[in-house]
């Protein structure tokens, strides 16, 4: 047995989600957006959140000024349209990093490590505000890992040990998230009968604490 | 080799062609947002393996109408296909691979680029914000950066510049700057002529403030 739990909604599954979380939120643009997840949240008009993603696109949490803050790759484009009126009215504010050092903050928050260094955005303003190593001649900036309350994820199929596929390039940034807070809720297409081939599983159902199956 | 007409600039479908029979065929590239996007379907024609940083290995061309699937987009956010032998992986993955050396090109748009090889292609200067999405793990990963990219802005200034004006996406990385006027690589002090389109003069371009070694 597992501590996958199968929820029967959306709303079962962020219902105890508080005002001034943060939350980790898969997807790369609408490729594994967890939007059942979201749009749950949303109905709870619950705000203050954190909300980190590769995009800015969380239209459904900005609509009502649920955001406090974004941490992105991307705050730009068609998507994000809600986000920038926000940004521009001063009620969210904006931490962007490049989009392989912010999976990697998640990574090695899932990992249970203190951070890493990396070269990426040395000599550029990306490495303002940041630490700075010295190794063996070279400079390398110290990243921190993320450290959120919750992580909604997107898959495809879950089994009943909460054993998750991704489809496609819909893996993205779900697959990291899922081992990377303490409470890990998965929106997923189908729950099979039976188990998924141990062979062809994503993400193991030891990471997964919440499971629901959603309409897309 | 030659391409295009003798007194003409390149075409953009000239430009891909040419970057593409520059490209080794056992080559993984990943091709950028904005302009260098003429060089994926030459790049396919010759099977090259391209990477999509957002999760895939092997991206194909874009799906004929119907065939669209949400679940398979490129770094832009556009439909795409997977090619026969790719993969699909997860961003830690993927960003693994470009940093960890095993991309051997990125083909690139640019604001500026300047004789050192800094790159300046995610914000303008004066702007307040922008995506830097995966360009500066690109520029800084990939075994080579090369650039497609029209000469002159819209104002007319030349993007091959000493030093960048906007701000940097990393520095010292660019290899070689495919345009419209020709191509070039920067050296250290100025770029370098590679090639030249028809009736396009060295002369000329540096009248127009492109800073050519002599």
């Amino acid at each position: 047995m597992t501590k996958t739990q199968i929820l029967a909604s959306a709303a079962d599954a962020v219902a105890d989600i508080p005002n001034g979380a943060t939350i980790l939120c898969g997807g790369f643009g609408g490729a594994g957006y967890p939007r059942n997840l979201i749009g749950a949240l949303a109905s709870r008009k619950v705000t203050g959140l954190t909300v980190v993603a590769n995009n800015a696109g969380h239209e459904a949490l900005f609509r009502y000024g649920g955001v406090r803050k974004v941490v992105c790759s991307y705050p730009v484009g068609p998507t994000s349209k809600g986000f920038l009126e926000v940004l521009e009215r001063g009620e969210a504010e904006l931490e962007l990093e490049p989009q392989g050092t912010l999976v990697e903050r998640i990574r090695t928050q899932g990992a249970g490590l203190g951070g890493f260094l990396t070269q990426v955005g040395i000599g550029t303003e990306l490495a303002e505000n940041k630490q700075k190593i010295e190794i063996d001649g070279k400079q390398y900036l110290i990243c921190k890992p993320i450290e959120a309350q919750y992580a909604l994820v997107k898959a495809w199929k879950a089994d009943h040990a909460g054993n998750l596929v991704y489809r496609h390039a819909a893996r993205n940034f779900n697959a990291v998230m899922a081992s990377a807070a303490p409470i890990v809720i998965a929106e997923v297409s189908e729950i099979v009968d039976g188990y998924l081939d141990p062979d062809y599983i994503h993400t193991s159902g030891a990471f997964i604490d919440r499971l629901v199956m959603v309409n897309n | 080799m030659t391409i295009g007409s003798e007194n003409a600039l390149w075409t953009m479908k000239e430009i891909g062609s040419r970057v593409a029979l520059d490209v080794e065929s056992d080559w993984l590239v990943n091709v950028g947002i904005g302009m260098p996007q003429v060089a994926v379907e030459p790049l396919n024609e010759r099977g090259v393996m391209l990477h999509s940083e957002n999760g895939i290995i092997g991206l194909g061309p874009s799906p004929s109408p119907g065939n669209e699937d949400p679940d398979v987009i490129d770094a832009g956010k556009g439909f795409a296909t997977v090619v026969a032998g790719g993969a699909f992986i997860d961003s830690a993955t993927s960003f693994s691979l470009i940093r960890g050396g095993r991309l051997d090109l990125a083909l690139m748009g640019a604001y500026e680029v300047s004789v050192n090889g800094d790159l300046a292609n995610w914000r303008l200067a004066g702007r307040k914000i922008a995506g830097i999405g995966g360009a500066a793990d690109l520029a800084h990963g990939a075994r080579r950066v090369w650039i497609i990219t029209s000469l002159f802005a819209n104002d007319g200034a030349s993007k091959l510049v000493q030093q960048c004006s906007h701000p940097l996406t990393a520095k010292g990385v660019v290899k070689r700057i495919y345009t419209e006027q020709g191509i070039f690589e920067p050296d250290g002090a100025a770029f370098k002529v590679v090639a030249l389109a028809g009736g396009v003069t060295a002369t000329e371009l540096a009248i127009r403030g492109v800073p050519l070694t002599d």
